[in-house]
């Protein structure tokens, strides 16, 4: 039977096929819908983790007792996971272990494009890279196989055109797996320099094998066409490829490291100019080049950015398609109509503070009109770049510094850094805003919700129990949407000497009902414009035919009814009564 | 790039729906038998971000990507992102416009302007058709429908079963919203142009 399904539904569907038994992640965009689809399936314990090393590192215990296991994240996530990996990388595996990494070129959702192909040459385990959603599904099944043959763990990478381009995939049937009794093997699993020296060696061996399994492997295949121009290229650059080079012979790499050198010295042999389609960094040219074979690659296609069938086109056209530049106003992404961070953003604009962002939906209130963030460099950051600002800035700068994170990001790491701060005697003012939920990445629980993946209750961690018991003094709960109330709180914060926090709780505005819209009265706006302080997509200006100046007007599609205008408006203008 | 497939750009504001109008599209014409992918946009853009959608459907689909001047349709969700997508339109292709402007922050905050004359720009492309989505929607008393009501608008270009779109708009849709998008589908394929 077939289907239509995206990459990250693809790789679930392969993970209950290939028999996984444990699969944990942390959401991140393009990977989050991984999770959520194995969630669907009864035979498969999930979580979602606090952070990306304790996935890998939950998924490393079920692995030693035989289970089949799997856990997924995004690119970045990885360097939070880094280090279990590559300690997985010398132990290898008990029951088969994927771990999928879904990388940004493009970076539509992330700080960087880091190409994680990198990441396992450096671990020296086996990368499997799906090309669309059939074969994502495929290679997770297969994963699990090649894991356990050669005792590697398998990085899975997938990009967001892989994750989240739909595709027709051909299902199959579960293959149960049987998980077996625990049993100890310490010089395996204890990575103490004794045995790990041995590991080494034993590492260096299952590339050899691995690179020779790469040579036979069905899914590196060569796809003839013209002999004049052969075309080596992987992942989703192989789709574009074949648009682009329709006459052109082809050496499809799915199991790309460690490469299948004699198949790529075969093909090499048979075409007159080899071409390498790759999308990010040139790791397969430069590996081609380190064989000898002289091919052309980076210094046509860009390095920056995501691929696309044009760029490539273009990188080879005599003369570049050119499109008249049309002067455009352009449209990032906003804080939600109702969104509960907005009242805290405007607060901190508003006593023109300091703040050290972090990675969510609230790092949106960098933008402006809020323009309240100064910073935003990896998850946790906020609260740690914060004490750095204070010990090189000094004390009485610090007064006028804020940290901002999230609730979700706040268990992922902000806890060292807080009890780093305590420990060290900063001052330190850090503001969780707790929306109760994960919701840049599409509303997933976590530890503060006491919610679990499949939806079932968990046990709740509130963020001011864990901060009260990291030894912080001064610690607040309040509510965001009331203005007065917010700008007290941390006027209060600000002049508190050592480290405070307040709890800004209120829930996501997704995923309340919305209440009735405002609107305003044109006989009472004067067009003062305050309201647009605020950075609501649902307040706008109009011409009245009848006058020169602008006034304010609420759209009734996009409102939510949270009544923060209102609380701007100087002169009542904003109601909800009609 | 040119063959029998067809390429259809959606786009509009994150946040319209049109993903769900994505997927009834792509679910449709694979029951009707062909091919098909999709790429669609997760993430950051949604809230509120300009966000493109590319549905390809044939005897064989490789690229899950259009590439520019290749669509055969583009259906926008928001007057100023059929702007910025129009590149994207074949020169014999269809474009539908939803006859709505939602003003991006950028503009409110007084750095950029919207389009003005923008109905006229879009008048220009060869086949082009403005259609009041929301109008219909509000009849219905749902403004969440206005994505169904503008794939119901396109649907009258594509020649599929009736059947299959309701089968398609039944899996993506949840039960007790089934009838009203249906009703909301129908609306859009006999809209006025
Ligand atoms: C290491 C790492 N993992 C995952 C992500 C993806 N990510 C960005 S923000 C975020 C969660 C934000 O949740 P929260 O802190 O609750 O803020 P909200 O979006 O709810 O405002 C995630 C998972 C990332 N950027 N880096």
């Amino acid at each position: 039977m077939k289907t239509l399904l995206l990459g990250n539904e693809a790789v679930a569907r392969g993970a209950w096929e290939g028999g996984c038994n444990v699969a944990t992640a942390y959401p991140g965009t393009p990977s989050t819908e991984i999770l959520e689809n194995i969630n669907r399936y009864s035979e498969i314990y999930t979580e979602w983790s606090v952070n990306e090393k304790v996935a890998l590192e939950v998924a490393a215990g079920a692995c030693f007792v035989g289970a089949r296991v799997l856990v997924a994240m995004k690119h970045v996530g990885l360097n939070v996971a880094a280090d279990p990996m590559f300690s997985m990388g010398y132990s290898g595996v008990t029951g088969g272990f994927i771990i999928v990494s879904a990388d940004d070129p493009g970076m539509w959702s992330s700080q960087n494009e880091q190409d994680n192909r990198y990441y396992a040459r450096h671990a020296k385990i086996a990368v499997l890279e799906p090309s669309d959603s059939n074969e994502a599904k495929l290679f997770t099944v297969l994963g699990f196989e090649i894991s356990e043959k050669l005792d590697t763990p398998i990085l899975l990478r997938l990009t967001t055109r892989i994750c989240h381009s739909l595709g027709v995939v051909e299902l199959g049937k579960r293959k149960e797996h049987n998980v077996g009794a625990y049993v100890r093997d310490t010089k395996k699993r204890l990575l103490l320099p004794i045995h790990a020296r041995l590991r080494h060696i034993i590492v260096e061996k299952r590339l050899q094998k691995l690179k020779s399994y790469s040579d036979r492997f069905k899914y590196n295949r060569i796809e003839w066409g013209g002999k004049k121009l052969g075309i080596i290229t992987s992942g989703i650059a192989y789709q574009y490829a074949r648009e682009v080079f329709p006459e052109a012979s082809f050496l499809k790499l799915s199991l790309t490291f460690p490469l299948p050198e004699k198949l790529i010295k075969r093909f090499s042999r048979a075409v007159k100019k080899i071409i390498v389609v790759e999308e990010g960094e040139p790791i397969i040219e430069n590996e081609l080049k380190a064989m000898g074979i002289k091919v052309i690659g980076k210094e046509k296609i860009p390095i920056c950015g995501e691929l696309t069938p044009e760029i490539i086109r273009d990188s080879f056209a005599e003369k570049k398609r050119s499109y008249p530049k049309k002067k455009m106003p352009l449209r990032p992404p906003v804080l939600c109509p109702g969104c509960p961070h907005r009242g805290v953003f405007y607060i901190i604009n508003k006593l023109k503070l300091t703040a050290t962002g972090d990675i969510g939906c609230y790092t949106l209130g960098a933008l402006p009109p809020l323009n309240a963030m100064d910073t935003c460099i990896c998850m946790g950051a906020s609260v740690t770049n914060a004490q750095g600002l204070e010990r090189a800035g000094g004390r009485e700068f610090s007064k006028k510094v804020v940290a901002v994170i999230g609730d979700s990001t706040f268990f992922h790491s902000g806890i060292t850094g807080l009890v780093n701060a305590v420990y060290n005697k900063a001052n330190l003012n850090l503001l969780i805003l707790d929306n109760s939920t994960t919701a840049m990445t599409g509303h997933q629980p976590h530890p503060g919700t006491g919610k679990l993946a499949k939806g079932s209750a968990g046990k709740r961690v509130l963020p001011e129990e864990i901060v009260r018991g990291c030894g912080v003094e001064m610690v607040r709960i309040g509510d965001p949407n009331n203005l007065k109330e917010t700008e007290t709180l941390i006027k209060e914060a600000v002049n508190f000497d050592g480290v405070s926090v307040i709890v800004f709780r209120r829930p996501c505005a997704l995923l309340v009902k919305p209440s009735q819209p405002y609107w305003i009265d044109p006989e009472k706006c004067i067009g003062c414009q305050l309201c647009l302080k605020i950075g609501c997509p649902a307040i706008g200006l109009k011409f009245p035919d009848d006058r020169e100046k602008p006034l304010a007007v609420i759209d009734e599609v996009l409102c939510v009814g949270c009544g923060l205008c209102v609380q701007v408006c100087p002169r009542d203008a904003i109601t909800n009564k009609r | 790039m040119k063959n029998n497939n067809k390429n259809i750009v959606i786009c509009g504001v994150g946040g319209q729906g049109i993903i769900l109008a994505s997927n009834v599209l792509c679910y449709t014409a694979f029951l009707e038998g062909y091919d098909v992918k999709k790429s669609e946009v997760h993430g950051m853009a949604q809230r509120g971000g300009s966000v493109i959608t590319h549905v390809r459907f044939g005897k064989k689909i490789y690229s899950p990507l259009i590439e520019k001047g290749g669509a055969d349709f583009i259906l926008a969700f928001e007057k100023l992102e059929a702007l910025r997508y129009a590149d994207y339109l074949d020169k014999n292709g269809v474009i539908i416009v939803n006859n709505r402007e939602i003003v991006p922050v950028s503009v409110l905050v007084g750095s950029e302007k919207y389009p003005v004359d923008i109905n006229k720009k879009l008048k220009r492309y060869r086949k082009a058709y403005l259609v009041d989505a929301e109008d219909t929607a509000r009849s219905l008393k749902n403004f969440r429908v206005v994505n169904i009501i503008l794939l119901g608008f396109l649907a009258r270009f594509l020649k599929f079963k009736r059947q299959s779109w309701y089968e398609s708009i039944k899996k993506y849709v949840k039960q007790k919203f089934v009838d009203l998008n249906i009703e909301a589908f129908n609306q859009g394929i006999s809209l006025n142009r």
